[in-house]
């Protein structure tokens, strides 16, 4: 076989690539900075791939357009960043609620409101807790890399499809915007059986199906979310994290996507001068990865969760270890930019800290 | 893995929106890439651009890079006089940093702290035909002076950067590479 190509693009372009790489049909988009690569590029080589490329008039309509996709079994795609995102928040709670396959990207950036341009992760919460109304999950993937943001793009259409749920992909600014090499993979063949249970595509002469998030009649709606609660609970398999120098740490950081790799910077640095800091990094925030958390903490290690906001994956952390450990917090506010420099500090000083 | 010395260099590189700041932190990156090192490359994007500053963060290491993001970089290409201000201050002791004396007065440049080499690069371009090339012989200075890459992997990275359509401009900034390079030495 021909050794895999190699390029130099950015996050976002590595995520249209992804979505290629995965056998997406359909990409509808709306612009918004910090993610505006991402239709740019779709506009034409998802075209050239023979897919479907449409601008819709509203991020609201471009969510919708991905149920209808979805609702038909084809792969499909669309991207925003925060305000956009919190607009497609009706229409992946219908997914959710009727079991359809979607992925959604957001390249996180400051807020609340129209907040700024810049990165921020203000919409952990918002990502992980459903983020419409109704009680729903949506499985997170959060790359740190734009290798990862390539690989964990391919994976969650496999994800969606296999799950029929929807799957965020939740990247920020700096991911969005930053350069490293990707080695591509082989575009998969997707199986033209794909969802064939389950979708639409003209009753022919079978009994015909409906795909709906209503449920009136006496009971059916309790054991929708009964069925539902089973199929997040089995999700739980997926989990995926980066742990970096905690064999021997006294004290673990906890840190995801950007703010993961910035950690990292700051942990090498005091590694240097023999300070026993390790990163932990959550790929998947939801599933979250407790277990292994839970784990270190088994094993007597203090924890420090530091973000790109006021704090909220810190609720995650607490909650994964507790009765055993607690977790200090280090919040940056979005709105500022984060550099390594910044986490020395609250990084010392939560190795200090009794446990 | 063999205990071969690791590499890394960070570099900030700035100037006026259209010095071509972009396009050679761009050309650097994939000269390292080629060389077989881990790269990134992050520009300012947004508010600083067009006749504003512009700058960009590559950073060039043998092992995987965490932080993309340099607050005290290691090395810097300062293609102008705010940019000067800007970076300057913030460069690590012992630094490197290339300063483009055609628009620098040279003795702002910090010669105790840091290495700055000195390197009028828009009169060397100018010599060669066109001073917008003042950026590739910037970089040729950088690359002499860090020794990150070598001149040749700069040069025949060029075609990564230079779309099919200017392609005949190809040995033109390579001259300017090599110019800029030598200046250095």
């Amino acid at each position: 076989m021909a050794k895999n190509k190699r390029v130099f693009i950015k996050g976002n372009e590595a995520v249209a690539y992804g979505a290629l790489a995965a056998g997406c049909r359909c990409f509808f988009g709306y612009p918004i900075t910090p993610q505006n690569d991402i239709p740019e590029f779709m506009s034409k080589a998802i075209v050239d791939a023979g897919g479907e490329f449409v601008q819709a008039e509203s991020e609201v309509a471009a969510a919708n357009m991905l149920l209808g996709a979805g609702a038909c079994g084809i792969r499909a795609m669309t991207s925003s960043s925060s305000p956009g995102v919190s607009l497609k928040q009706e229409a992946i709670s219908y997914m959710a609620g009727s079991e359809i396959p979607a992925v959604i990207v957001n390249m996180n950036r400051g807020g609340p409101g129209l907040g700024d341009i810049g990165p921020s992760q203000g919409d952990y919460y918002q990502s992980t807790r459903g983020g419409g109304h109704g009680d729903y999950r949506t499985l997170v993937l959060a790359p740190g890399t734009v290798q990862e943001a390539y690989d964990l793009t391919v994976k969650a259409f496999d994800l969606a499809f296999k799950y029929r749920n929807p799957v965020l992909v939740l990247g920020d600014a700096i991911l969005g915007q930053m350069k490293e090499p990707v080695t591509l993979t082989p575009t998969a063949k997707v199986p033209a059986s794909e969802g064939k249970a389950w979708r639409l595509e003209g009753k022919g002469k079978r009994k015909p199906r409906i795909i709906k998030s209503l449920f009136l009649e006496d009971g059916a709606l309790a054991a929708q979310n009964r069925h539902l609660e089973a199929k997040y609970a089995s999700m739980a398999g997926e989990v995926a994290c980066e742990q970096f120098q905690l064999k021997d740490a006294d004290l673990v950081v906890v840190a995801y996507g950007s703010i993961g790799r910035i950690a990292k910077t700051a942990i090498r640095k005091l590694r240097a001068k023999g300070k026993k800091v390790g990163l932990f990094r959550p790929i998947t925030l939801y599933p979250f990865p407790d277990a292994a958390l839970a784990k270190l903490a088994k094993a007597g290690k203090k924890f420090l969760t530091i973000e790109h906001n006021l704090g909220q994956m810190v609720d995650d952390v607490r909650l994964a270890i507790r009765g055993l450990a607690d977790s200090a917090f280090f919040g940056v506010y979005p709105g500022d930019m984060p550099a390594p420099e910044d986490f020395e500090e609250p990084i010392v000083k939560a190795l200090r800290r009794k446990a | 893995m063999a205990a071969k010395k690791p590499k890394h260099l960070d570099v900030i590189i700035a100037g006026f929106g259209g010095q071509g700041v972009l396009l050679i932190g761009n050309l650097l990156a994939y000269a390292g890439m080629n060389a077989g090192l881990n790269v990134t490359y992050i520009p300012v994007y947004g508010a600083e651009m067009r006749g504003g500053t512009a700058n960009c963060t590559v950073i060039l290491s043998s092992e995987d890079i965490g932080s993309p993001i340099v607050h005290r970089p290691q090395s810097a290409i300062i293609m102008n006089r705010p940019s000067l201000d800007k970076f300057q201050p913030r460069l690590l002791d012992k630094g490197v940093q290339i300063v483009n004396s055609s628009l620098i007065e040279p003795r702002l440049a910090d010669t105790k702290r840091v290495k700055s080499v000195l390197v009028p690069c828009n009169g060397i371009a100018d010599k060669l035909g066109n001073s917008r090339m003042a950026n590739m012989v910037a970089l040729g200075a950088f690359v002499a002076a860090t020794q990150i890459v070598p001149l040749a992997a700069v040069i025949k990275s060029l075609e990564n950067v230079i779309s099919a359509s200017y392609k005949d401009l190809i040995p033109k900034n390579a001259q300017a590479l090599e110019a800029g390079a030598a200046a250095a030495q």
